[in-house]
């Protein structure tokens, strides 16, 4: 075989990887070196020279360390929202639907168009987890686990709105085929069914992915826990007082909860290899039946409206043109949330790097323009088919301003902020300036989740609002309990959010680890050339040393 | 012999086999570990051991070591055959309902003079039904063939072994496997680059 590729050197020297003549003397490029353009360096995953036990403290102590005083005031304000918000789902569960603004004309409104965003958004997490897993995209890792989460707590406020908009609550068991007093089973030629379904398996097995992801990490936690305990050095508990002072509880130390609830949760983990084997068998079927899954939800979803007779809901490029929305809205959710938190908990930054941002935004970027193409697409169907009420719904329910046109849309601001905020807001990211630099991207990530939910709005109301016959035409305004449910579910996923950033894991620990440069079993230095494999470090310091010589003589 | 002890392990009302070995103070031993310092070490070390013809031993390490199985000589899992089975079990599962409920004990819904048993409108859910099948298989089946959940284990006794889950790197041989020696053994353990080697009491 050949010799050390001399570009290997050089790309393990910008990679950080490898010393210079004098020490780490390259520049690594620009950021935080890991946004090196060379193609022959792999950026590194986790910034720092980290070791295993180093990324254990890093992701453990968000766990462990007291909750830090901005976390409590972010819980306190997003917990009384949540509470708002119940509150207005009770007033609308004793009073009825009548408290929405919902009417005859527009029967499906902002319940529909809040399930949609939440469970376009819900999707980010398994594709993740899922598609980039099969793809073996190892960047995956550092946000596979916040992603993940996030998805379940969006599938929670997307399950709250088919919930509540049945009207008569107690009733929703009538959504699942059992056994009833009429005697009748529920329709299963119907969407909505297949969306029951669809959303409720969905629910589940992302469910289960994240909990099998999180064994081990729960098991790390709770061996900590126990080390801790073992070793005498477990602190007890410690409430701060508004004096200053502490009071400090002798008896109760909150290690002895950790061990016993993470020990529970991680089903007696004790990281075997044979079990590992067996593990990643399952996480790889898991990916895999998940990505078609993850595919099937959202396609179903688009079928509810795809499958009625509504001009403006009934075309064929629903499936595709929804799944792509999802996953562009979701890696927006995911980007809006990690952003602020890379800057503010300790070393985020170094397991959640530029490059993992700078990626995202590429996919921002992507999606973005399927999603735009979709709007330009119905356009042209519209127009193409010469069906005079497409058509129509497309110029005079969407895109005609008012102040332009005499016959323009009542709704042309809400489908002129969708295209500003999906379509042309993500386009800065073609300057590398602009994708590089988190501010940017996290006022883009928050457009595009402005965008995201007024394309369901555009979706489902300006279709409904001006149907066939122009004396049933009405418009849709909001009410309070509208507004006050939507924000509510807002604060129920931040709360759940904040929850999982205090007391879970916060990255796939076990995966990071897997990834790192030291967890190569055949050494520190690049697998791809066989060469290597066998090669001692002396040796292969040798190698280098021998290629150098050479390229100064030459 | 081993596979009683397997069997006594999960089963408490299994008498355990005769210790073979005990400690000092009379406690059965459950095996030996030690520590390694690296990925590659005990990825080499693992290889040694298998080569040297023991079988009830593992390698603890806090992520999955790429291509370990081959270096312990671990058969390849029949977990996906399971969870192929089960999800399939779970489709037809997922067509017998839709089929039973619309065409043979409730014929009331006409829908466009379809036929009621039609299969077409059936296919969304029973591709759900599969994958939610799947799944579970897939993660209980995964806990099943790994002998989980358990609420203790002999290992969990040493202090050191805790550091697995973390970013270090053990190998145990368990005493009952048949090549099982205490001196050998630990000799082997030594001879591989094993360091603090301990000995594990069984838990009664």
């Amino acid at each position: 075989m050949s010799a050390l590729h001399p570009d290997q050197v050089t790309a393990e020297r910008l990679a950080g990887l490898r010393a210079g003549a004098a020490g780490r003397d390259v520049d690594v490029g620009l950021g935080d070196g890991t946004l090196t353009e060379d193609p022959a360096v792999e950026s590194p995953l986790v910034l720092g020279d980290r070791s295993f036990d180093e990324v254990t403290d890093i992701v453990c102590g968000y766990a462990e360390n007291p909750a830090p005083k901005w976390w409590l005031l972010a819980f306190s304000i997003a917990s009384t929202i949540a509470g708002i918000g119940t509150l207005f789902i009770l007033y609308m569960v004793i009073t009825g639907v009548g408290t929405w603004g919902l009417n005859n004309q527009v029967d499906w409104a902002w319940d529909i168009t809040n399930f949609v965003f939440w469970i376009g958004i819900g999707h980010a997490g398994t594709l993740i987890s899922a598609i980039l897993c099969l793809l073996k995209q190892k960047w995956r890792t550092a946000v596979n686990r916040s992603a993940e989460a996030m998805t379940i707590f969006a599938v929670i406020c997307a399950g709250i709105f088919p919930g509540i908009h049945v009207g008569r609550i107690w009733f929703a068991w009538f959504l699942f085929p059992i056994p009833n007093y009429n005697w009748i089973w529920p329709n299963f030629r119907s969407p909505l069914l297949w969306d029951v379904f669809a959303v409720s398996t969905y629910a589940t097995v992302s469910a289960l992915f994240w909990y099998m992801g999180m064994i081990p990490d729960l098991a790390t936690l709770r061996d900590r826990a126990d080390a801790r305990l073992r070793k005498g050095i477990s602190k007890p508990l410690a409430l701060e007082l508004p004096t200053g002072h502490f009071l400090v509880i002798d008896a109760l130390k909150p290690d002895k909860i950790r061990a016993f609830l993470y020990g529970v949760l991680s089903l007696g983990w004790r990281f075997s290899s044979r079990h590992w084997h067996r593990y990643e068998a399952a996480y790889l079927i898991l990916a895999g039946i998940s990505t078609p899954l993850v595919l099937s939800v959202h396609s179903i979803v688009s079928f509810d409206f795809a499958t009625s007779v509504l001009p403006g809901w009934h075309t064929t490029i629903f499936p595709p043109y929804f799944v792509a929305g999802a996953i562009f809205g979701g890696f927006a959710m995911v980007l809006l949330l990690l952003i602020p938190l890379r800057s503010i908990m300790p070393n985020f930054k170094d397991l959640l790097t530029l490059r993992h941002l700078e990626n995202m935004a590429k996919i921002l970027l992507l999606t973005g323009m399927m999603v735009g193409f979709a709007y330009g697409m119905e356009f042209f169907i519209a127009w193409y088919g010469g069906n005079e009420y497409e058509a129509f719904v497309f110029t005079n329910n969407r895109a005609k301003p008012t102040w332009l046109f005499e016959d323009g849309a009542p709704y042309w601001w809400a489908y002129w902020a969708m295209i500003s905020c999906n379509v042309i807001s993500p386009q800065i990211f073609w300057f590398r300036k602009l994708r590089q630099n988190p501010i940017a991207i996290w006022i883009v990530a928050l457009f595009v989740t402005i965008g995201m939910w007024f394309e369901r709005f555009v979706i489902i109301v300006t279709s409904l609002h001006r149907a066939f016959l122009p004396g049933e035409w009405h418009m849709f305004f909001p009410t309070l309990t509208d507004i006050g449910i939507f924000v509510g579910s807002l604060g129920i996923f931040s709360t759940l959010f904040l929850l999982f950033v205090k007391f879970l894991p916060t990255f796939a620990m076990a995966e990071l680890k897997a990834v790192m440069p030291q967890a190569d079993p055949h050494g520190h230095h690049d697998s791809y050339d066989p060469v290597y494999i066998e090669e001692t470090d002396a040796e292969y310091a040798e190698h280098v040393r021998e290629e150098h010589d050479k390229e100064g003589g030459a | 012999m081993s596979m009683l002890s397997t069997v006594s392990d999960y089963l408490p009302f299994v008498p355990k086999p005769r210790p073979q070995f005990v400690t000092e103070n009379g406690a059965r031993v459950h095996g030996l570990i030690a520590e390694y310092a690296s990925a590659p070490e005990v990825f080499h070390a693992a290889e040694k051991i298998r080569d040297a013809g023991y079988t009830k031993w593992d390698v603890h390490a806090p992520f999955p070591i790429h291509g370990i199985e081959h270096a312990m000589g671990h058969k390849k899992t029949i977990l996906p055959y399971i969870v192929f089975s089960i999800a399939l079990g779970g489709a037809f599962l997922g067509w017998l309902m839709q089929y039973w409920m619309t065409a043979v004990d409730y014929t009331g819904f006409t829908v466009q003079g379809k036929p009621y048993g039609a299969w077409e409108p059936f296919t969304m859910i029973i591709f759900e039904l599969g994958v939610l099948h799947a799944a579970f298989a897939s993660l209980i089946g995964m806990l099943m063939l790994n002998g989980l959940p358990r609420w203790n284990h002999p290992l969990f006794s040493s202090e050191r072994f805790l550091s697995a889950s973390q970013g270090g790197f053990i190998i145990g041989i368990e005493a009952t496997d048949k090549s099982f020696d205490p001196e050998a053994t630990r000799k082997l353990l030594e001879e591989t680059g094993g360091t603090d080697i301990e000995i594990i009491e069984d838990e009664d």
